[in-house]
């Protein structure tokens, strides 16, 4: 066993746990952040998508030893807002959508099209039918269309 | 909120009617109803539960068929008839911060009832949606068979009686008002929870809570809103719970912080049902990083420890010798044979010298309907009491085994709902609670129990596989006769369905059935005058771990029943839209169908190796239709992605449903986006592969449910205004239609009729299985290598 330290939604956590426990389980079960969620423990479903150093990862692949003292992990609860909004515009994208239904997916597919429309931004372009079809989060209550209409919404006001 | 333990009050002496109330706006000649006003610190009211007794409109086309009895009664109106004797009350609390409280007797796994009961409550009681708090409740056994959330029941069941709550409830403040201010009712109105007098005086619901409350119980005579003045039922309400869903805060099972609930997972055996007969190494298990516990329990061994993550690696190290499953002979083809072994008789002649005839046979493969979050529980056993929290679709039955198991008396078992992450019917099923019930007694220590995503495949509850034959004749632009023979691996009923049918036998409308055909019989039906028909189910029992997934028989029936009408309709040279459109039972089903038709612009020319299809489908006091286009090109369905399945896309679907009365459109749109996925689905791509007594599949990559690459482009759902006034059912409502469209839309565009499902099924296995021992993928290492 040995002590993990890294930044979490930008507070500074301390874990001592053995090396090659995933992250998602140090985030979860030691730190008591249940935003991302167990849906396989494969990097398949990508429930529990998440950010690190601002780009999208799956907690559930990662050994804590992997994480360094700078690496900054992002969840769902650690999503920044626009300043002045209570929520980051995909969320307010998604709400007004009425997007979830039994919402165990959710906080990944926000996490996941949050780190998509950022990559087509850094490319200058905007999100794309294929695009779209490339996520790979499932959503088993099956509300993809609206999860798409609700990236390209998002999109508009990041 | 617990319901206040109170005797009920007798109807004798005469209920308390307040008379002011007749010349309320609500009118003199509605139907009054009993509320009742129980005996609590603040206002409590409380209504019993009632049955609705609508029946569908029927019109004649061409030969018309004898009403079928799920036409008359149907599997709600069965749930509607258990539930009606029940003593349980469902109750309404009025808080002194001007909310009001309802603990559903239901479980809410994504369909969105806490909403759509939210708004019944506050279209009675004119609150704003907001200020209504829907919980679930605890397991209540004197509810009896009125707290099984199935059959896509719940808005119809509670649609009266959790409005003569919210009546009575207004009622109440309304009389305490009047009293307080010494003016008559009727010179008052209700409106966003504050009561106003025809002098501007003003009162909120709030203010007026405590005051309201009763020290005795009484019944109150009221009457309910007219559909006319409706402000908030049938308009389209965000869920109530989805701020909490895009913010991570919304909890499920695995997200409670019970005192020293620590992470529980099992080591299941290679096949299903397979027993352990000894453990080489359960101290060195024992011994592993973070691992507390391990133990053998009747399904495999247990472990528990600090982290799943450490559960999962103690799982695999374990060296287990096991014994035989109950299947471990079976694989497709050996349930293949016995379906067809017993498969009844068509009585029509295949060959009719004065009719045409068509015929057709096809096979469903087994599905699963595990959500995505897997089956979990946490349980807390200790020696004359246990606690469970878990998402339970039939908690009361749970609680009695659960009881029953740990040799306890089934009042001192706290079963505690928990919002599901998703259900398809999985939930219906209670084992991980008393899986998890059993380890915690085994250890004397509480247990937060997950199934693996791999164990939730494997060994958890499939949609049972299963054959229709179908024999159709026609002569002289009429159907004679329509046969339809579904047999099927049967389909496990016990989780309350079987003893609410026990307790009903009498009333049903035929004779004494099995479980399973008694559901069948309440739930199948041919939409269309076709003459002489008849559909039977014949039911295999091979001990595999079956249940109601999503629509339960529906999808399949009316797939083999569509397809076969598109035959019909080609063998009297007809278009099948306009075939459907002529032999359906009533003009409400031909709305749905010609909309359909209309917005998806029907017969459009279509390039080659892509066609449109459309079926129609009637149940839950309901009609729908979908039309949808489909592209089998070769460059769409060689389409690769990796670990995934694509082959041909639905490029456009167009639903149109019709429920009667809509109570929030926007979540019955929803519920149909999720019916339209789940036919896509089993049409196209999904389905288990049993090879020597277990499902080969293990992850999502695995199973190929509908993926963002099979998502058509465009979805367009059509709810139509209301047609009966009475809410029917939604959750399940849109996968029979879409399943069934997406077949004829495949049979036209390809020119081959798809006889088995999924259609990929039979083809080369779409991806290389994981072993069964150990029994868990281990966890990749790679993650940092695939972030965008």
């Amino acid at each position: 066993m040995s002590t993990h330290t890294f930044k979490v939604n930008g507070q500074t956590v301390s874990v001592d746990v053995e090396d090659d426990v995933r992250l998602l389980w140090v985030l979860r079960d030691l730190l008591g952040i249940h935003g991302p969620k167990y849906g396989c423990g494969l990097d398949v479903c990508r429930a529990c998508t998440s950010h690190i150093n601002g780009r999208a990862f799956t907690p559930c692949s990662v050994p804590v030893s992997d994480i360094k003292p700078t690496d900054e992990v992002t969840t769902i609860e650690g999503l920044p807002a626009t300043v002045g909004k209570p929520l980051h515009p995909m969320q307010e994208a998604w709400l007004s959508l009425d997007v979830p239904q039994c919402g165990y997916c959710q906080p990944g597919q926000i996490m996941a099209a949050v780190a998509l429309v950022k990559e087509v931004q850094s490319k200058g372009r905007s999100i794309t039918e294929a695009d779209l079809d490339g996520i790979r989060n499932i959503c088993r209550c099956g509300t993809y269309p609206r999860i798409r209409e609700a990236i390209v919404a998002g999109e508009k006001d990041m | 909120m617990p319901l206040p333990d109170v005797p009920l009050p007798t109807p004798n002496p005469p209920p308390v009617v307040v008379p002011e109330l007749k010349s309320s706006p609500r009118g003199m000649d509605r139907r009054r109803f009993l509320g009742y006003v129980l005996a609590a610190p603040t206002l409590v009211v409380a209504a019993r539960l009632a049955v609705d007794t609508t029946q569908p409109q029927v019109a004649g086309a061409a030969i018309p068929s004898l009403p079928e009895p799920s036409d008359l009664f149907d599997l709600g109106d069965l749930q509607d008839l258990a539930a009606s004797p029940t003593s349980g009350l469902i109750s309404i609390m009025v808080n002194s911060n001007g909310t009001a409280s309802f603990a559903l007797p239901r479980a809410e796994v994504g369909q969105g009832i806490t909403t759509s009961v939210g708004m019944l409550i506050a279209e009675e009681m004119d609150l704003p949606l907001s200020d209504v708090v829907v919980t679930l409740a605890d397991a209540r056994p004197e509810l009896v068979f009125n707290q099984l959330t199935g059959g896509s029941n719940t808005t119809r069941s509670l649609y009266q009686p959790v409005r003569i709550a919210a009546a009575t409830a207004r009622a109440r403040l309304l009389s305490t008002a009047a009293a307080k201010w010494g003016v008559p009712v009727s010179s008052l109105t209700t409106r966003n929870g504050v009561i106003t007098s025809s002098t501007g005086k003003t009162a909120t619901y709030g203010s007026l809570a405590t005051a309201s409350a009763a020290s005795q119980p009484s019944s109150l005579s009221v009457e309910l809103k007219p559909a006319s003045e409706f402000t908030l039922i049938g308009t389209s309400q965000n869920r109530v719970d989805a701020l909490a869903s895009v913010t991570g805060t919304k909890v499920f099972a695995m997200d409670l912080e019970v005192p020293n609930a620590l992470p529980t997972m099992v080591c299941r055996p290679p096949t299903i049902n397979g027993t352990v007969r000894s453990v080489a190494n359960l101290n060195a298990v024992k011994n592993m990083p973070g691992i507390t516990d391990v133990v053998t329990i009747s399904t495999g061994v247990a472990v528990r420890g600090a982290t799943f993550g450490q559960c999962i690696d103690a799982v695999d190290a374990l060296a287990v010798t096991w014994g035989p499953g109950t299947e471990d002979t079976q694989s497709d083809a050996t349930v293949l044979a016995e379906l067809k072994k017993a498969e009844l008789p068509l009585l029509a002649p295949p060959l009719n010298l004065l009719a045409s005839t068509v015929e057709g046979d096809f096979t469903f493969y087994f599905r699963s309907n595990s959500p995505l979050e897997t089956n979990c529980a946490i349980a807390d056993v200790r020696a004359n009491r246990a606690e469970i929290w878990s998402s339970l679709k039939s908690p009361i039955i749970a609680q009695q085994t659960i009881a029953e198991k740990l040799g306890l008396p089934q009042s001192a078992v706290t079963v505690h709902v928990m919002t599901g992450g998703g259900s398809f019917g999985r939930h219906l099923f209670f084992d991980a609670a008393s899986e998890a019930a059993e380890i915690s007694q085994k250890l004397g220590k509480p247990v937060k129990l997950m199934w693996h995503r791999t164990d939730d495949f494997r060994h958890g509850r499939t949609h049972p596989m299963a054959t229709s034959r179908i024999r159709a004749s026609f002569a002289a632009g009429n159907v004679l006769t329509f046969e339809q023979r579904h047999t099927s691996v049967s389909t496990d009923f016990t989780h309350g369905f079987g003893e609410m049918i026990s307790s009903q036998l009498a009333e049903l409308p035929f004779g004494n059935l099995g479980y399973a055909e008694t559901i069948f019989e309440l739930t199948q039906n041919v939409p269309y005058n076709f003459g002489i028909t008849s559909q039977l189910l014949n039911e295999v029992d091979m001990g595999f771990h079956t249940g109601s997934m999503r629509n339960i028989y529906s999808p399949d029936v009316c797939t083999a029943l569509e397809l076969i009408v598109d035959q019909i309709a080609k063998g009297m040279s007809m278009d099948p839209y306009k075939f459907r459109r002529q032999f359906l039972k009533d003009a409400r089903s031909q709305a749905v169908l010609d909309k359909a038709a209309q917005v998806g612009d029907w017969g459009r020319n279509m390039p080659a190796g892509t066609a449109q299809g459309i079926a129609f489908h009637a149940e839950y006091k309901g009609v729908c239709a979908a039309l949808v286009e489909i592209d089998c090109t070769p460059q769409t369905v060689n389409r690769v992605v990796a670990e995934a399945c694509t082959g041909p896309r639905v490029t456009k679907v167009v639903f149109v449903v019709d429920v009667g009365l809509p109570v929030n459109p926007r979540g019955l749109e929803a519920q149909m986006l999720g019916g339209i996925m789940d036919g896509i689905a089993q049409t196209l791509t999904s389905s288990l592969h049993f090879a020597n007594g277990i499902p080969l599949e293990g992850s999502w990559d695995n199973y190929f449910y509908t993926r963002q690459w099979n998502v058509p482009p465009e979805v367009n759902v059509i709810v139509m205004p209301p047609t009966t006034g009475q809410p029917g059912g939604a959750g399940e409502f849109g996968v029979a239609a879409s399943m069934a469209a997406v077949a004829c839309a495949y049979a036209r565009a390809t020119g081959t009729i798809p006889t088995s499902f999924p259609i990929n099924h039979n083809g080369p296995l779409g991806f290389t299985p994981t072993p069964v021992i150990p029994p868990l993928p281990e966890s990749p290492t790679d993650g940092l290598s695939n972030t965008f």
